[in-house]
């Protein structure tokens, strides 16, 4: 182990902050992920919320390479690989067999990208919301096929590039309501959560292991390579995703919806969008369909609430 | 204790004394009755597993590969369109090598649709490794039930029991039910070694280099292989406990027949009728009725088969711009060997059509003056 | 055939049957994909912990006084660099090292 500059101060000798989130590590170091993947921070911040009491279901995604080859894996849990559609019946199955073990207590969490939500896991996601059962549904959201190479899926927003959307106008499509459509499965306990907001995340992820029942996180989960942004850019572009109210932060418990990080004041939207590669051919007039989209957003909750 | 049950009940029933764990199912006629049988049994606190009602057989499936992966014995019961629905999950189960046991009740696939027996949907799941137990009477489905779980948890591959829809699985016959202690003396629980547990945290299915694939994948085939000894030692020890004694294949008058039907599942039955028929009028017939189709027991059945003795093989499948699949499977399992009889074809009942005794009786007679196409299956229908 | 393949005429039943994780990925060092190294300036450094807490590699180590990175691991992204409060990062070419 090198420290960063060899140097050892000797001024500062007790730290005085103490760590905002839990130490222990549960995310190994070694993994196969990209350069300023958010999709690790996420596992990471995630496991120091839920515990060493946790079996994991992957489906295809990125975290089934990332994770490492047999016969080594970068989590300190049981992990069970599963096919693209079957997330959430796999980690029903689990629970089912654990329970048949008498283990009662053990939090069995799938663990997706927006591919294997959004789209060909949606069956099996809302079988399981609809029949609450008593796991934990995890969706990182990094907007597009990254582990294929950077495909739309139903997650992608709209006009962003994909491969499989080129061209100057990218995907016509809007980004899927996901969020809507769990929402309507009048499930215990679901969240957003993004990695530049640790704590909030990690709070989420102790609270749903203490709610019995389906519960559902979204993580929105920013992909250098996919998001054609410089890696260091990720924690700052999900801060961004966040002030410029492009993506809430929030939690639903037994219907309330509630803000767990309040934007008084919205930065504009170009904040975001600008920098990152997948949007580089937006037009003034793009931009501002995005702000008017955002702004409606905010405005439909704002009357939710009144 | 003897009852009269439909084909889909003593299913149920085998699955229950086999005290599984963990059900998973979606309703697909005609094998509804084996799920709702057991979810009506657990309702009366009677079946002390866990019914979990799923989405979609896909999800059924999934469920029992994280069931089974927790350490779990797992049922599950579909048809057609379902086991069609089900294939991704059978070949993970099987790589896996998780013993699940599933009862498929034949029917044809669509399109168009139609309801009734076909082994198309299960043969067509040959390359998944599964190994398939075809049944004739209502009480091997319970027996096969209860061995098939026997059998998978020692060779740690899944078994598919298969019975016909409507012919076995609606059709009501009197079975013997096991005692629920001595099913207990002869099946131990289900104890796997590495399972998924906090305790020991492994990771199950991660991805595996082209070497060790291969070598996976060739122990695989071992074990296939070496399920024809066990399935033959568990039919044995299962006639010693409950009187009736299961191989890979059931002969019947076949020492000196002339030309022997080759059936499977409740065709079988029939054909016993159908060779009777033929010896009241002089000819030396014979049935041999497949139980197993995977694995395949090419060399019983080359040291079974005599030389110039012909075969009539009998397809209730199709293999599209191939031919009869057990017709197939037959040919090449005798092309390599010494004695090599004659086998013909015959494709008969698709979509549930009757196979009557009259049909395999003209089946067999082709056979014997050798009017049968060597090279393809002859299609044949009931006359009626 | 079987003698050009020495491994093809073991007992099969030898091979695994399945092949589970029971090692870490800690194991795989990932230091080489680095091609700019984080430096901390000890005297700048608060010891705040946002280089510990956005490190995608878990691989900044707390401690006492200023954090450690483990350049075993590191793959220079630099989120610890962009994210630190007090500017007391920056990133050096691996080259020029």
């Amino acid at each position: 182990m090198t420290e960063g500059n060899g140097r050892v101060p000797t001024d500062i000798v007790k730290r005085a902050i103490k760590p905002s989130v839990p130490s222990s590590e549960l995310m190994t170091p070694g993994h196969l992920a990209c350069q300023g993947c958010a999709a690790t921070l996420s596992m990471r911040y995630a496991l120091k919320g839920l515990g060493s009491e946790t079996v994991l279901v992957i489906p295809a995604c990125c975290w089934t390479v990332l994770a490492g080859p047999a016969p080594r894996s970068a989590v300190g849990v049981p992990l069970l690989h599963a096919p693209f559609a079957a997330a959430a019946a796999t980690a029903c199955g689990v629970k089912a067999g654990l329970r048949a073990r008498g283990d009662q207590t053990t939090q069995v969490v799938a663990w997706a990208g927006d591919g294997g939500t959004f789209d060909i896991g949606l069956q099996s996601l809302s079988g399981a919301a609809e029949r609450n059962e008593d796991i934990i549904y995890v969706c990182y959201d990094n907007e597009a096929y990254m582990n294929t190479g950077i495909q739309r899926s139903g997650g992608t927003p709209a006009h962003a590039w994909t491969m499989t959307t080129p061209g100057s106008s990218g995907s016509d499509l809007p980004k899927k309501d996901l969020d809507a459509i769990l929402r309507a499965h009048h499930i215990p306990y679901m969240a957003t959560a993004t990695v530049a907001y640790p704590e909030d995340m990690v709070r989420k992820f102790s609270k749903a292991r203490q709610i019995k029942g389906f519960r559902f996180i979204h993580i929105l989960s920013p992909c250098p390579p996919g998001w054609k942004t410089e890696p260091d850019q990720t924690v700052r572009l999900s801060r961004l995703a966040v002030q410029t109210g492009l993506f809430m932060v929030y939690e639903v418990e037994q219907g309330k919806m509630r803000l767990s990080v309040p934007v008084p004041k919205r930065k504009p939207v170009g904040e975001y969008l600008a920098g990152q590669g997948r949007f580089k051919n937006f037009t003034p007039a793009d931009v501002e369909a995005v702000q008017k989209s955002v702004d409606e957003s905010w405005a439909r909750l704002a009357d939710e609430k009144a | 204790m003897k009852k009269v049950l439909m084909g889909n009940h003593a299913a149920a029933m085998g699955a229950m004394l086999a005290k599984v764990d963990v059900v998973s199912a979606y309703p697909i006629t005609p094998q509804t009755q084996v799920v709702e049988f057991l979810a009506e049994q657990k309702a009366k606190g009677a079946f002390a597993g866990q019914y979990l009602k799923v989405e979609s057989e896909h999800s059924a499936m999934a469920e029992l590969l994280g069931a089974a992966t927790a350490g779990a014995r797992c049922f599950t019961a579909t048809s057609s369109q379902g086991l069609a629905y089900m294939h991704e999950l059978l070949h993970w189960v099987a790589g896996a090598r998780l013993p699940v046991v599933m009862v498929d009740v034949n029917r044809a696939l669509a399109a168009p649709w139609n309801l009734w027996t076909d082994q198309s949907d299960s043969l067509s799941q040959r390359d998944t490794g599964w190994m398939q137990f075809y049944c004739s009477t209502n009480q091997e489905v319970l027996d096969t039930v209860i061995m098939a779980y026997r059998i998978a948890e020692e060779v740690h591959l899944p078994a598919m029991v298969v019975l016909d829809g409507f012919t076995l699985s609606h059709t009501y016959e009197p079975v013997d039910i096991p005692d629920a202690e001595r099913v207990d003396a002869f099946l131990p629980r289900y104890a796997p070694s590495q399972i998924l547990d906090t305790k020991t945290p492994l990771s199950f299915g991660a991805l595996a280099q082209p070497k060790e694939y291969f070598r996976l994948r060739r122990r695989m085939a071992a074990d296939m292989k070496r399920a024809e000894d066990v399935i033959m030692t568990v039919g044995r020890d299962f006639g010693e406990s409950f009187g009736r004694r299961y191989g890979l294949f059931d002969a019947y008058r076949c020492d000196d027949a002339d030309a022997i039907l080759v059936t499977s599942g409740a065709v079988g039955c029939t054909a016993k009728a159908a060779v009777d028929a033929l010896r009241e009028k002089g000819y030396a017939a014979g049935n041999l009725r497949l139980r197993v189709f995977r694995p395949f027991p090419a060399d019983a059945l080359a040291a079974f088969v005599r030389p110039g003795i012909p075969l009539a093989v009998i397809d209730r499948d199709y293999s599209p711009g191939g031919t009869g699949i057990w017709f197939e499977e037959i040919k090449a399992a005798l092309y390599s060997r010494e004695v090599r009889p004659p086998v013909y074809g015959f494709i008969a009942g698709l979509g549930g059509g009757d196979i009557t005794s009259e049909l395999l009786q003209e089946a067999w007679l082709k056979t014997l003056s050798g009017r049968a196409a060597e090279a393809e299956a002859s299609w044949v229908e009931d006359a009626r | 055939m079987e003698t050009a393949m020495p491994e093809l005429s073991r007992d099969p039943l030898q091979f695994p049957e399945t092949i589970v994780s029971d090692r870490s990925m800690a194991e795989n060092l990932t230091g080489n994909w680095r091609s700019l190294r984080p430096v901390i300036d000890a005297a700048r450094c608060t010891g705040c912990l946002i280089c510990w807490k956005f490190c995608p590699e878990a691989c900044v180590k707390l401690t006492d006084k200023v954090p450690l990175i483990d350049l075993a691991y590191c793959k220079g992204c630099g989120i610890c660099v962009r994210e630190c409060p007090p500017k007391a990062m920056s990133q050096q070419g691996e080259a020029g090292l």
